[in-house]
């Protein structure tokens, strides 16, 4: 049960993020685009998404119908690596407007560059998987 | 400022649908669906692997069944250079897995969690990113 919630989430996720436009980053760099000609509409997508998940995120906390618990971040430290991070992963996006759920889901597109920023962005997740187990 | 492009009704539609599979994948599989920590546990851990590979390839055919559902064309179009965006790349997967979250963990589940680390960090990576927007097209 677990894989095909799985999949049909994807596919759902994706079908959501062609519907807003948002695979393509033209439109979203439109938005990030605030000083020039701006383009608001992301702010309707990731309005959209919060209208419809943030009554059940807040309200079911008890168990899910296909797993043991629920599993959300315990992780609630404010610090300079939330930050720092956070400012690496938007001069990637402004740069090129993508993040990684458009990212992935343009892949279908079979679009040369596309597929090197993708390989480029696991790369970086590797990287970091390597970092941490140094420390 | 000019507002062009504006598409508010398309937008809140497919942010809600987006809403929709976050909120499937939670109540069912009990966990957040965010992008870039579903790529993150695929690369660092052997839990859940097959699911994490299943919602992977779920986003990639999303677009595929839209298109050929509405009979439409995806439009899609990168203006950056190739360095740009080999470098680009590499800035959103070491940074998202730094700040654990994307624009869907933190922007769409955190936010709906009022997780103030989501809160906090969807600020910086807007704010970052519109201020480099203006830096590139002020000096490339």
């Amino acid at each position: 049960m677990n894989k095909a919630i799985s999949l049909l989430c994807g596919i759902i996720f994706g079908i959501g993020l062609t519907i807003s436009s948002m695979t393509n980053p033209e439109k979203v760099l439109g938005f990030l685009n605030l000083f020039g000609n701006w383009d608001p509409s992301l702010i309707f997508v990731m309005a959209g998404g919060i209208f419809i998940s943030m009554p059940f995120l807040i309200y079911f906390k008890d168990k899910p119908f296909f797993a043991e618990k629920f599993s959300i971040p315990l992780n609630k430290k404010i610090d300079l690596k939330l930050i720092f991070g956070a400012s690496l992963f938007g001069m990637g996006w402004g740069a090129v407007g993508l993040c990684p759920g458009p990212a992935i889901a343009s892949l279908g597109f079979l679009n040369f560059y596309s597929i090197i920023f993708v390989t480029s962005m696991v790369f970086g997740f590797l990287v970091l998987k390597f970092f941490d187990k140094l420390r | 400022m000019n507002i062009i492009n504006f598409t508010p009704l398309a937008a809140f539609i497919g942010g809600a649908v987006i809403g929709l599979a976050v909120v499937i994948f939670y109540l069912g599989n009990g966990r957040l669906a965010g992008i870039s920590g579903i790529i993150k546990n695929l690369v660092n851990s052997n839990n859940n692997r097959f699911d994490n590979l299943l919602f992977l390839i779920g986003l990639i055919l999303g677009p595929l069944t839209y298109s050929f559902l509405s009979k439409n064309e995806i439009p899609f179009s990168i203006t950056a250079s190739l360095p740009t965006l080999i470098i680009g790349g590499l800035l959103v997967g070491v940074g998202t897995s730094i700040s654990n979250g994307c624009t869907s963990g933190h922007g769409i589940c955190g936010i709906s969690r009022f997780s103030p680390r989501s809160i906090l960090a969807t600020i910086v990576f807007v704010l970052v990113a519109i201020i480099t927007v203006v830096v590139i097209r002020s000096f490339f």
